[in-house]
């Protein structure tokens, strides 16, 4: 019972971290898809291309909130197993979902709001399991 | 082309989140403060395995790029969860994750609702 505390104070930082890699990508993916419809070149193997798709400024912020989504995703890796972090970080898509409906005025088809419901209940269930299985200290808990 | 695209992005993206689980878990609790960014950037600096996922991530990250501009996101997007079955699959057999029947069932509902949505 003595680490109680510290245990539920990970799964805190966890969850916090969690929240601040969903508003990241959420900012980055917008950013970035508004952006790319206004560059005119097709996209190929060419480095250049994309090199010069980045001078435009929404392209630019949502590379670089998506770069630091990145390195936020990592400190999430370092508290929970991957098993775990990529369903609940699905729930990015229920808010994409959201985002567009209330925002973008975007029709959500009676499919697109099952998978949401799909995708919530989902990462509910993922989240109510130990976050982390293969770290020693968390083994021992039944 | 567009095969040839998921093929690449899918690849791309299980490879860099398989080094990145493991490389963070060894390199022990992260933050995200200003001191844990630094801290971070050093753990990354030291670890080629954690630079090689990085790669993977940007390859994974062109490719979509790549593909989204041709093809339409109730394509990209359902295609892309395939990641999603192969990375937990490998969970288990690789980074030894204990998934267990709750964990399971609700990756699967995830996995229904992403495509879904997608589709």
């Amino acid at each position: 019972m003595s680490n109680l505390p510290s245990r539920s104070g990970a799964l805190l930082k966890t969850y916090v971290i969690l929240a601040f890699f969903l508003a990241l990508k959420a900012l980055g993916n917008s950013a970035m898809a508004w952006g790319m419809k206004q560059v005119p070149e097709r996209m190929s193997v060419n480095p250049a291309l994309y090199l010069h798709a980045m001078l435009n400024p929404f392209v630019a912020l949502g590379v670089a909130a998506l770069a630091v989504s990145l390195l936020v995703r990592m400190a999430l890796f370092s508290l929970a197993d991957l098993s775990f972090v990529l369903p609940v970080t699905a729930i990015g898509y229920v808010f994409a979902v959201f985002l567009g409906k209330v925002f973008l005025h975007e029709t959500v088809t009676e499919q697109r709001w099952l998978g949401t419901l799909l995708i919530f209940a989902g990462a509910v269930l993922v989240g109510s399991t130990s976050r982390d299985t293969t770290s020693p200290k968390e083994s021992r808990q039944p | 082309m567009r095969w040839v695209l998921v093929a690449l992005m899918v690849a791309a993206t299980v490879l860099a989140d398989l080094l990145q689980s493991h490389e963070m878990k060894q390199a022990g609790e992260q933050s995200v403060t200003a001191r844990g960014f630094a801290r971070l950037l050093e753990t990354i600096a030291r670890r080629r395995l954690l630079i090689l996922g990085i790669a993977c991530n940007a390859v994974s990250f062109l490719s979509f790029m790549a593909l989204v501009q041709t093809e339409p996101l109730s394509f990209a997007v359902p295609a892309s969860s395939a990641s999603f079955v192969l990375e937990t699959a490998l969970a288990k057999f690789v980074l030894h994750e204990r998934l267990g029947p709750r964990r399971t069932a609700g990756a699967l509902a995830v996995l229904a609702g992403v495509v879904l949505v997608g589709g």
